[in-house]
C-alpha cells in the first residue's frame, strides 16, 4: 500500500474542459458577423468552381488529363490509362460527385497557396522568424485531423466552407515549409551574383530565387494536393457533399459495394492528381537543370 | 595627396570582424593578442584589420593570401556584399559605405561587377539569359541587351552558344560565361574572386591568357584573388599579400620577389617560379674586366689577370660592345704582336635588361661566357652569368 505513489501521480489537476467549450463558443457568437462573411464567401467559391467544372463536357476533361499525362510522362500508354480510369468514375455515375469533391480540393489548394507561398518566402528571409514558425507547422502536422473539425463546425457551420478551412489548415504546411526550404539551399553565389549586379530585393526574388527554388516549390504544391485530398473522408464528416460523403455513408450503412466504388473513385481522382503535378515538378527540374 | 587620381578605389582603414563582442576583440587586437586566441576567448572573427591599399585604374591588382586570411572578405566589401565594421572604401573619391540603396544598385549595375569562384550562373536561364542579366536588372530594352550580350559572348569565343543551357558547359566555358556576364554592364572595375580555381590547369592557363588579352582591349580594373603564387605573379600589375587578415605587403611581382617585405612573405613566395617576373636588370652585375678597342694587348691581360677571370668584354666610344678577348688568345696573340682586334670574338650572346630570367634559360645553359646586357643603344650594362641565371630558379 505504501508503493502506491510509484504508479500514481502525487496530485491530478481538474481540468476545466467546460470553460475551454463555453470560451470558444462565446468567441463564435461574439465575432459570428466576421465567421458569416468567410462561411459566404468560401461557399460561394467553392459553388462556382463546381458549377464551371459541371459545365465542362465531360469528355473534355478525359481528353485534357489524357494530353496532360501523355505530355508530362512522355508515355501516351500512361495517358490511356488514366483517361480510361477517369473514364470508369464517369460511367459508374459520380461524375458530379467528384466534381463537388474536386471543387472543395481546388478552393482548398488555391486557399493554401496564396497564404503559403507568401509565408515561405517571408520565412526564408529570416531566421528568427523561421524559428518561431517552425513549432507552429509542426503542431498543425502532427495535430489528429478530427480536432480542426469541431472548431471548423462551430465557427463555419456544417457543409463545405468548414471542410475548406480544415482542409486548408492541414494542407498548407507542405507548401509553406517546401517553399522556405526551396528558396534557403539555393546555391548562395547565384543569389550573391544577382545582388552584384544590382538587383534589388524583389528583383533578385522574381528572377533568381524563386525560378531556382521552382523544382522543390513544385513539389510542394504536389504534396499540399495530396494532403488535401486525404481529408476528403474526413471532411464529410462535417457535411462536406462529395465522394467523401458516398464514402461515409458506405461505412455507415455498412454497403461494402458502395464504399469500395466510391473509394476507388478517390483513389482514382488522387492518383491522376499526384500524376499531373509531379510532371510540373519534373519539368521545372528540367529547366533549372537548363536541359 | 592622398586622392591620387590614378586610384580608381582606396580602401582605408577597413575592418570586418564577424561576431557577438566586437569591443572586448578590438581592445584585445590593439594590445597584440593573435587571432585565433582572440577567436577563443571572445568568439569573434577579425577577418579584416586595418587594411589599406589602393587600387590604380587600369592595372590588374592581385590579393594572394592562404585560405581564411580575409581575401573573399575584402573583395566582397568593395561591391558591399559585405559591410565593413569600420573604415572608408572610396570609389573615385566617394565612400561608397555612405550610399544609399538606390546609390548602391547604380553602382553595382554601372560601375562594379564580380566574377565568383563556383561561376554563380543561374541554371534556371541560358548563357545569353546569364549574361544579359545586368543589362535587364537595369531596365535596359530587350533587343538592346540582346545586342550587347551578343557581342560579349563573341569577346569570351563562345559565339554560337548563346542559347544553350548552362548544364551543358565545361567548366571553362562556364567562368567564360561569367566573365561576359561581368562585362556586359561595361563596368570600370571587374572584381574575380578566384575565378580560375575550379578550372584544370591547362584550361586555366587558356583562361589567364583570354584575361590578360581582354584587360588589354578593354582597359578595365581588375582586382583578382588567388592563393596560387605563380597566377599572382603572371597577371598582377601589383600584388598583395594577406595574412591573418592584414595586408603585409604590396608591390610589383619584380619588387616582392628580389625584397620581400617579411620572412612570411619570403617563405609564401618560395614556390614561385621567379624567372617570370626578374628581370636581368635584377640579377646583373658589372663586369670588372672591361677594355677599350683601341687598348693594347698586355694592358688586357693585366687587367685579367688582376681580376682573376679569362674573359674581357672590349668596348668601342660611349661603352658600346665590341665583343670579348679570351686571356688564351690575347696571350698567343701578344705574343705574334698582334691587336685587340685581331682577336677579337664578337659572335657573342647579348641580352636587354628589361628581359625576364625565364625567357634567357635556354641561352644562358648554352653561354660560353657570362651574357652580356646592353641597352639599345648597344653600350654595355652588365653581364649575367650562367650560375646566376640558373641559381634564380631555386
Ligand atoms: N559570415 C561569416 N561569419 C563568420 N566568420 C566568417 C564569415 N565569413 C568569413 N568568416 C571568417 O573570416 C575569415 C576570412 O574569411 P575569408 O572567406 O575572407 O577568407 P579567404 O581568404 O577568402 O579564404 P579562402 O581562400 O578559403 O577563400 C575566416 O576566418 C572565416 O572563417
Ligand atoms: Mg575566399
Amino acid at each position: 500500500m505504501s508503493a502506491g505513489w510509484i504508479y500514481n501521480f502525487p496530485f491530478e489537476i481538474n481540468i476545466n474542459l467546460k470553460a475551454i467549450d463555453d470560451a470558444v463558443r462565446a468567441f463564435s457568437v461574439k465575432y459570428e458577423a466576421f465567421f458569416k462573411v468567410i462561411t459566404k464567401s468560401l461557399g460561394g467559391l467553392v459553388n462556382s468552381i463546381n458549377f464551371v467544372l459541371n459545365k465542362i463536357p465531360w469528355f473534355v476533361l478525359i481528353l485534357l488529363v489524357f494530353i496532360v499525362i501523355w505530355r508530362t510522362s512522355n508515355k501516351i500508354s500512361k495517358g490511356i490509362i488514366f483517361s480510361s480510369l477517369l473514364f470508369l468514375v464517369g460511367v459508374a455515375g459520380l461524375w458530379n460527385l467528384m466534381n463537388e469533391t474536386l471543387s472543395i480540393i481546388i478552393a482548398s489548394v488555391v486557399i493554401s497557396l496564396l497564404f503559403g507561398f507568401p509565408i515561405g518566402i517571408l520565412i526564408s528571409t529570416s531566421n528568427r522568424l523561421n524559428k518561431a514558425v517552425r513549432p507552429i507547422l509542426d503542431t498543425m502536422q502532427t495535430m489528429p485531423v478530427f480536432v480542426y473539425l469541431i472548431p471548423a463546425l462551430l465557427f463555419f457551420g456544417l457543409g463545405k466552407p468548414p471542410a475548406v478551412i480544415a482542409t486548408t489548415i492541414y494542407a498548407i504546411v507542405p507548401i509553406i515549409r517546401l517553399t522556405n526550404h526551396g528558396i534557403r539551399q539555393i546555391n548562395a553565389e547565384v543569389v550573391e551574383a544577382s545582388l552584384a549586379f544590382g538587383s534589388t530585393k524583389l528583383q533578385s526574388l522574381i528572377k533568381v530565387q524563386i525560378p531556382q527554388a521552382l523544382p522543390t516549390i513544385m513539389t510542394g504544391v504536389n504534396q499540399t494536393l495530396m494532403m488535401a485530398m486525404a481529408m476528403v473522408v474526413t471532411t464529410s464528416m462535417i457535411g462536406a457533399t462529395g465522394l467523401g460523403m458516398e464514402v461515409l455513408i458506405g461505412v455507415n450503412r455498412i454497403e461494402i459495394g458502395r464504399g469500395l466504388v466510391s473509394g476507388s473513385a478517390v483513389v482514382i481522382m488522387a492518383v491522376i492528381l499526384d500524376r499531373a503535378t509531379q510532371g510540373l515538378v519534373q519539368r521545372s527540374e528540367v529547366k533549372t537543370d537548363g536541359q | 595627396m592622398d586622392n591620387n587620381n590614378d586610384n580608381i578605389l582606396s580602401v582605408k582603414n577597413v575592418s570586418k570582424l564577424y561576431g557577438p563582442d566586437k569591443n572586448k576583440a578590438i581592445e584585445m587586437k590593439k594590445s597584440g593578442t593573435n587571432k585565433d586566441l582572440i577567436h577563443k576567448k571572445t568568439g569573434v572573427t577579425i577577418a579584416l584589420w586595418d587594411v589599406n591599399l589602393d587600387v590604380k585604374k587600369g592595372e590588374i591588382f592581385v590579393i594572394i593570401g592562404l585560405s581564411g586570411s580575409g581575401k573573399s572578405t575584402l573583395i566582397r566589401c568593395l561591391n558591399m556584399l559585405n559591410k565593413p565594421s569600420s573604415g572608408e572604401i572610396l570609389y573615385e573619391g566617394k565612400n561608397i559605405r555612405k550610399f544609399n540603396k538606390k546609390e548602391l544598385n547604380e553602382f553595382r549595375r554601372n560601375k562594379i561587377s564580380m566574377v565568383f569562384q563556383q561561376f554563380g550562373l543561374m541554371s534556371h536561364r541560358n548563357i545569353i539569359g546569364n549574361v544579359e542579366y545586368g543589362l535587364e536588372v537595369k531596365g535596359m530594352s530587350k533587343e538592346d541587351r540582346h545586342r550587347k550580350a551578343k557581342e560579349m559572348i563573341g569577346l569570351v569565343g563562345l559565339e554560337g552558344h548563346e542559347y544553350e543551357p548552362i548544364s551543358s558547359l565545361s567548366g571553362g566555358m562556364m567562368q567564360r560565361v561569367g566573365i561576359a556576364r561581368a562585362l556586359a554592364n561595361d563596368p570600370d572595375i571587374l572584381l574575380m574572386d578566384e575565378p580560375f580555381s575550379a578550372l584544370d590547369p591547362l584550361v586555366k592557363k587558356d583562361m589567364q591568357f583570354e584575361l590578360l588579352t581582354i584587360q588589354k582591349k578593354l582597359d578595365k580594373t581588375i582586382v583578382f584573388i588567388t592563393h596560387d603564387i605563380n597566377e599572382a605573379f603572371k597577371l598582377g600589375d601589383r600584388v598583395a599579400i594577406m595574412k591573418d587578415g592584414e595586408v603585409i605587403q604590396i608591390d610589383t611581382p619584380e619588387e616582392m620577389s628580389t625584397n620581400p617585405a617579411t620572412d612570411y612573405v619570403r617563405d609564401f613566395i618560395d614556390g614561385a617560379d621567379k624567372t617570370q617576373v626578374i628581370s636581368v636588370r635584377n640579377m646583373m652585375v658589372t663586369p670588372n674586366s672591361i677594355v677599350r678597342k683601341k687598348d693594347n694587348l698586355s694592358y688586357a691581360i693585366r687587367m685579367m689577370r688582376s681580376n682573376g677571370v679569362s674573359s674581357a668584354y672590349v668596348v668601342s666610344q660611349k661603352m658600346k660592345l665590341e665583343g670579348i678577348v679570351t686571356i688564351d688568345d690575347a696571350l698567343r696573340a701578344n705574343k705574334d704582336g698582334q691587336t685587340i682586334s685581331d682577336v677579337l670574338i664578337s659572335d657573342i650572346m647579348t641580352t636587354t635588361p628589361d628581359t625576364l630570367l625565364s625567357d634567357i634559360l635556354p641561352m644562358a645553359a648554352e653561354a660560353r661566357f657570362p651574357i652580356a646586357v646592353i641597352d639599345d643603344d648597344g653600350s654595355i650594362k652588365g653581364i649575367i652569368s650562367k650560375a646566376q641565371v640558373l641559381s634564380s630558379i631555386i
